[in-house]
């Protein structure tokens, strides 16, 4: 019962919500609207059980003393703090609680998202360097499009530009819409071998 | 004087029939048809017409309506010049309509003939969408083929995916350094079809780790992916035997702010320094971030997406990439499971089949023939 209970469900609602695509009556619209508030119910649901496994990780850390714990309070702090401030004063766009996202968590994801330059610059040195057919082709490539796209590429040759399009927009976008073409059919596959019942790793494997 | 008075009772009144009708210097819009917008869901009436002979010198188009009982015709909306189409969104269903376009010059219209009665209604099937039916329909009867031919015990060869038959290997590798593995289910949350697929994977790994008795790391970064990780992960412990030992602490939630996700793993990468690293989902621009910092603390490293754009950070900064359907495959392959090798199957022939008809039409075009509208979703 614990494992068909699960795959009923599924089956029910993937077949339902598949059916529900090809019918436009209202009472079809109705359904799918009606699930969508169930998928948010669902979801307030698990961030409750979410923000319990958090307080509870965090806490053991503090309470064991664990490598790294003050973090673990700072991280603890900032979450009850942004809820307190959030639900006693709204979260209206000139509220305290905007005021904090803007100017702290805005710039720290920024500061984040700077350092790939750095990481770019490691990955691209170790991915050009020539130790295989593929490795070299990869940087001759790559040295081509970038040149290609500076401005002082016309200076080496006024087709060098236009070649390095070539590149971007034939073999590369050739081989990404092959890519995409297998991505299609696997989740195609994926959503019916789940929905069928084929599917049952997530409950575990096959019994 | 009589120019504003028109203008005042269009503007206010429902129009009486005759004021309509009137003998202007310019000519009204011609073929007005009146139908019910097919595909939808009612209440919607789609009406066409012929621009006047003298669009480019009036205003714009006018469209009035009356039902069967009204003897005056109530504007309904209205459209610039040179735009010969219009739906009336108010309609209400069941109920018989007809319709005038009036062409309007300094507020005074002329109006066409009127169109015939036409009633909307909900439709109860979307005729625009048959051809995603049929190709649901035959690829569903493809997959379900291969498995049962699979159940009857056919040996289906499968080729070697190198990232996958790593696996083995990569958990082998943590247990010997007594290290935990680090598995991310990608920054997508469950309604992503490669999140889906990352929690199979998830599964697989996760009876190899019970297996060998290693300890495991799932940072999560929705709530709804922490729930059903969590239940994976205790799922596939009980299923090799060993309910016991599952850990509460293997599964974790972390935060919903992309960076801030992972500037935790980045923490998690230098501070416990996990002996694996899987990354297997759907990412964005952190994944470099992520797969660098592994790469550094010298991680065997197994990623898997169905991203494109960040198919090449994976590809140099880990051991193994499972590119993209490859990632759905993972499930089938790591299981061994008949069932699943045989939907494999059901995948590559689906592929040919789209091949072949990529190849028919581009060879039809060059004669001229366009058969693209056929593969159109509406």
């Amino acid at each position: 019962m614990k494992r068909k209970l699960p795959l009923a469900i599924c089956f029910f609602m993937g077949i339902s919500m598949m059916i529900q695509f090809f019918i436009p009556h209202p009472t079809s619209l109705n359904f799918g609207s009606m699930i969508y508030k169930w998928i948010i119910v669902l979801m307030a649901f698990a961030l409750v059980l979410a923000i319990g496994n958090l307080i509870r990780h965090h806490g053991f850390k503090i309470q064991k003393g664990k490598e790294d714990w003050p973090y673990s309070i700072v991280t603890l702090t900032s979450m009850v703090a942004m809820a307190i401030i959030g639900l006693a004063w709204g979260i209206d766009p000139d509220s305290l609680y905007q005021s904090i996202y803007l100017n702290i968590m805005a710039p720290l994801g920024g500061t984040m998202f700077a350092l790939l330059a750095y990481y770019m610059a490691s990955a691209a040195y170790r991915a050009f360097r020539a130790r295989s057919l593929e490795a070299t082709l990869l940087l001759i490539s790559a040295f081509v499009v970038m040149i290609g796209f500076m401005p002082f590429g016309q200076y080496i040759h006024p087709r060098f530009p236009a070649f390095a399009e070539w590149i971007m927009k034939v073999p590369n976008m050739a081989s990404q819409r092959g890519i995409l073409l297998g991505v299609a059919f696997g989740s195609i596959a994926t959503a019916l071998k789940i929905i069928l019942g084929i599917e049952r790793s997530w409950l575990g494997g096959k019994e | 004087m009589l120019i504003l008075l028109i203008a005042v009772l269009y503007q206010c009144l429902p129009l009486p029939s005759c004021l309509l009708l009137s003998a202007r210097s310019y000519r009204p819009p011609g073929e007005v048809t009146a139908i019910d917008k097919p595909n939808d869901s009612g209440s919607v009436i789609r009406l066409e017409w012929t621009l006047s002979p003298d669009d480019e010198t009036i205003d714009g188009y006018t469209i009035l309506r009356r039902t069967a009982d009204d003897t005056v015709y109530t504007k309904v909306g209205s459209t610039i010049h040179g735009v010969a189409g219009f739906e009336d969104e108010k309609a209400q269903d069941g109920v018989q309509y007809q319709y005038v376009v009036a062409a309007i010059k300094n507020g005074e219209m002329v109006s066409s003939e009127p169109t015939a009665m036409v009633t909307s209604y909900p439709q109860l099937f979307h005729t625009g969408r048959i051809n995603v039916l049929l190709c649901i329909a035959a690829f569903a009867l493809t997959l379900l083929y291969f498995v049962f031919r699979a159940r009857t015990g056919q040996n289906l060869f499968i080729r070697k995916i190198a990232g996958l038959a790593a696996v083995d290997e990569a958990v082998g590798r943590a247990t010997e350094m007594g290290k935990p593995i680090l598995y991310v289910p990608g920054l997508g949350d469950i309604d992503w079809t490669a999140t889906i697929a990352s929690m199979n994977i998830l599964g697989e790994v996760a009876k190899k780790i019970a297996l060998y008795d290693s300890a495991l790391i799932v940072p999560n970064r929705w709530s709804v992916t922490y729930t059903v990780s969590k239940e994976v992960v205790k799922e596939a412990f009980v299923s090799e035997g060993s309910p016991e030992k599952f850990k509460e602490e293997y599964v974790r939630y972390v935060t919903e702010a992309q960076f801030g996700f992972a500037a935790a793993i980045t923490g998690i990468m230098m501070r416990e320094k996990p002996a694996t690293n899987f990354f297997i989902g759907r990412f964005w621009a952190e994944s470099l971030i992520m797969a660098e910092t592994g790469a550094q603390t010298g991680a065997f490293q197994i990623a898997g997406t169905d991203s494109v754009l960040q198919l090449p950070f994976f590809v140099t900064a880990c051991d193994y990439t499972l590119i993209g359907e490859e990632l759905y495959a993972a499930s089938a392959y790591l299981s061994r499971e008949p069932l699943l090798l045989g939907s494999l199957k059901a995948q590559d022939y689906g592929k040919l089949v789209v091949l072949l008809i990529l190849f028919g039409f581009t060879v039809i075009s060059f004669f001229g023939i366009d058969l693209l509208p056929i593969l159109r979703v509406q």
